[in-house]
């Protein structure tokens, strides 16, 4: 692609390097900076609301402050969180495998239905209210697992159109050698399917690991209460209660970022492959 | 958050092939159960497809959960003359409309930078991408600081080369952009990386071609880029489309639909409904909302795909 550029090119390169971190820099940047620099001031340094040094470092003091405030919540909330993401995604792997193993090898004429169904779980807003009817009729509202079985629902569907996608590529002749072997239908998919999948189910994992642990929406209306908060519900009750405390409130929200950021510096090639996987044409 | 399309059904790869089709029966059955379905259908049934069903039921009544009066219509009479409510409508629609074209357009800007030779790329993707993984509740509450109209980083910023900062989020006229704007600012990521995949996916052949025909830059986004990225726009539209028009976390976190109500949207009006007890009410902003977004973003689907296929 490169052959020899030419001077006026080369400047031409470096002056647009320059502008492009210098302004998205200061775009996306700035925001982070602002959160870190504010969890580490004093109380009347932060409720200044400045991009400044902070003059005084307060980490630990933050730090500690923000985990004992009310009782500890925060540790109950992320206790919370993590069996909410882990369950939930843990759930929908295996439900979701399983359909888009028969979905992919056993075409019928209930598969343009099903593909219908798997489509709409996409694109139809949850019915809130009618959905907490149905978790109050099975005496599963306000649970955790009514709040896990939920978020398996809501993307589920997401999970089976990555792995439907993936499957296309294990090759059927394992199924039939398998079936040779005297393998019935479990064997075959937990012994030899599964295993395969294991570059789609890393994707899968990381994908719904973080849009389940930031999800705001259905833990605030299907598992209410304070001792049941997931992270991101104590971080809006934290806003409203502790209002001109904002070095508490952004060493809270720095707290809150950092899973997403460790599973971004470990996945972030699954992450953009599991987001992206509909813009490639064939 | 995330939602992948496949456009279009059909998409199933190869096709089976002939053998599997010729020992179809007791032996496609053996090998694939349709009891494989069961866990994922009982739980998406129940808990997606029963709420839906009976939300077009439970919206033609004034209910209190333990009871229903059936009132017929009156919900959505309610909802088209109420001035709080239609503003919700509408909002909704602008919302998910200008977020939706700013990350197109965006987006698209951003990736043809982003792959282009410049210094730091793998950096700067990074960098533009990481706020699609933040939380939102985290987001919007740090930019209700950054907006802050007294003394808040962005006006003082703005003061500093001359120009009066805003009320972003105060100033009823303003409040409803604000939020689409950080809505912008976190999302755009995801806009840029689908570009990406779609711009790298070009063969290469394209542009040496278009090198020899001297071809200016201009010339190779215009009639290599954009027709060919064709695929990432579809799924860039319909993704912000669903999630724009759905939004509510970002909308509740900063400005709560205020002030007054001018910032409201339709789930902040479900909420808020729900909130208050109205469960009827609520259910129809929810038959209103599935109304809204299946009647823009179907046949914004359907008609993307066949414009695709026709090229």
């Amino acid at each position: 692609m490169t052959r020899a550029v030419s001077t006026a090119a080369r400047w031409r390169r470096f002056g647009l390097s320059a502008v492009s971190m210098a302004v998205l820099g200061v775009v996306f940047l700035v925001p982070f900076a602002f959160v870190v620099l504010a969890a580490v001031k004093t109380r009347q340094e932060a409720s200044l609301l400045q991009l400044t040094w902070p003059t005084e470092w307060r980490i630990a003091q933050n730090f500690l402050e923000v985990l004992s405030a009310r009782d500890y919540l925060l540790i109950i909330a992320f206790t919370n969180s993590v069996i909410l993401t882990v369950s939930a995604v843990a759930i929908s792997v295996i439900l979701a495998a399983l359909a888009a193993f028969v979905l992919q090898r056993r075409p019928s004429r209930w598969n343009p239905l099903i593909n219908m169904l798997v489509l709409s779980g996409l694109i139809i807003p949850p019915a809130v209210v009618p959905t907490i009817w149905v978790l109050d009729g099975i005496g599963l509202f306000r649970t955790m697992l009514g709040l896990i079985l939920v978020e398996v629902a809501f993307g589920v569907s997401f999970c089976i159109l990555l792995f439907r996608a993936f499957l296309i590529t294990v090759p059927r002749e394992l199924d039939e050698a398998a079936v040779l072997d005297g393998a019935g239908p479990l064997r075959l998919f937990f012994r030899v399917i599964l295993p395969l999948l294991r570059p789609v189910i890393i994707t899968v994992v990381v994908v719904q690991s973080v849009t389940i642990y930031n999800d705001f929406v259905n833990p605030l209306y299907f598992l209410p209460g304070e001792q049941n908060a997931t992270v991101q519900l104590t971080l809006f009750n934290f806003n409203s209660q502790y209002s001109n405390q904002y070095n508490l409130l952004f060493m809270d929200i720095l707290l809150i970022m950092i899973p997403p950021l460790v599973m971004f510096l470990f996945f972030s090639r699954q992450i953009v492959a599991g987001m992206t996987s509909g813009a490639v044409k064939g | 958050m995330t939602t992948t399309f496949e456009p279009a059904t059909s998409r199933e790869g190869p096709a089976p092939r002939p053998p599997g089709r010729i020992r179809s029966g007791v032996r496609a059955g053996a090998r694939y159960p349709y009891w494989f379905y069961l866990p994922a259908a009982v739980v998406y049934l129940v808990l997606f497809i029963v709420p839906t069903v009976v939300s077009f039921f439970f919206s033609l009544t004034r209910w209190r959960l333990i009871d229903w009066e059936f009132i017929g219509f009156e919900n959505f009479v309610m909802f088209f003359r109420e001035a709080a409510l239609v503003t919700g409508l509408v909002n909704t629609l602008i919302y998910g409309v200008l977020t939706s074209a700013a990350k197109v357009v965006l987006g698209l800007l951003l990736a043809v930078l982003l792959t282009s030779n410049i210094v730091g790329r793998d950096f700067l993707r990074s960098m533009v991408f990481f706020p699609v993984l933040v939380s939102t509740v985290g987001v919007g509450l740090t930019f209700e600081a950054l907006m802050d109209p007294f003394g808040g980083v962005i006006n003082n910023a703005l003061e500093a080369v001359g120009l009066p900062g805003p009320g972003w989020l105060t100033n009823p006229s303003y409040a409803l952009l604000s939020v689409a704007l950080v809505d912008i600012w976190k999302g755009v990521g995801l806009a840029t990386v689908i570009y990406i995949a779609g711009i790298v996916s070009i063969p290469r052949e394209y542009f040496e071609a278009a090198r020899v025909d001297g071809a200016s830059a201009w010339d190779n986004f215009r009639y290599i880029i954009l027709p060919l990225a064709r695929p990432a726009t579809t799924t860039v539209i319909i993704l912000s489309l669903i999630g724009g028009l759905r939004s509510f976390d970002l909308i509740w976190t900063m400005t709560g639909g205020g002030p007054g109500f001018t910032s409201d949207v339709i789930a902040s009006v479900i909420y808020k409904q729900y909130q208050a007890g109205f469960y009827g009410l609520s259910t129809a902003g929810n038959v209103v909302l599935f109304v809204v977004v299946t009647a823009i973003v179907v046949p914004l689907f359907w008609w993307l795909n066949r414009k695709e296929a026709e090229l």
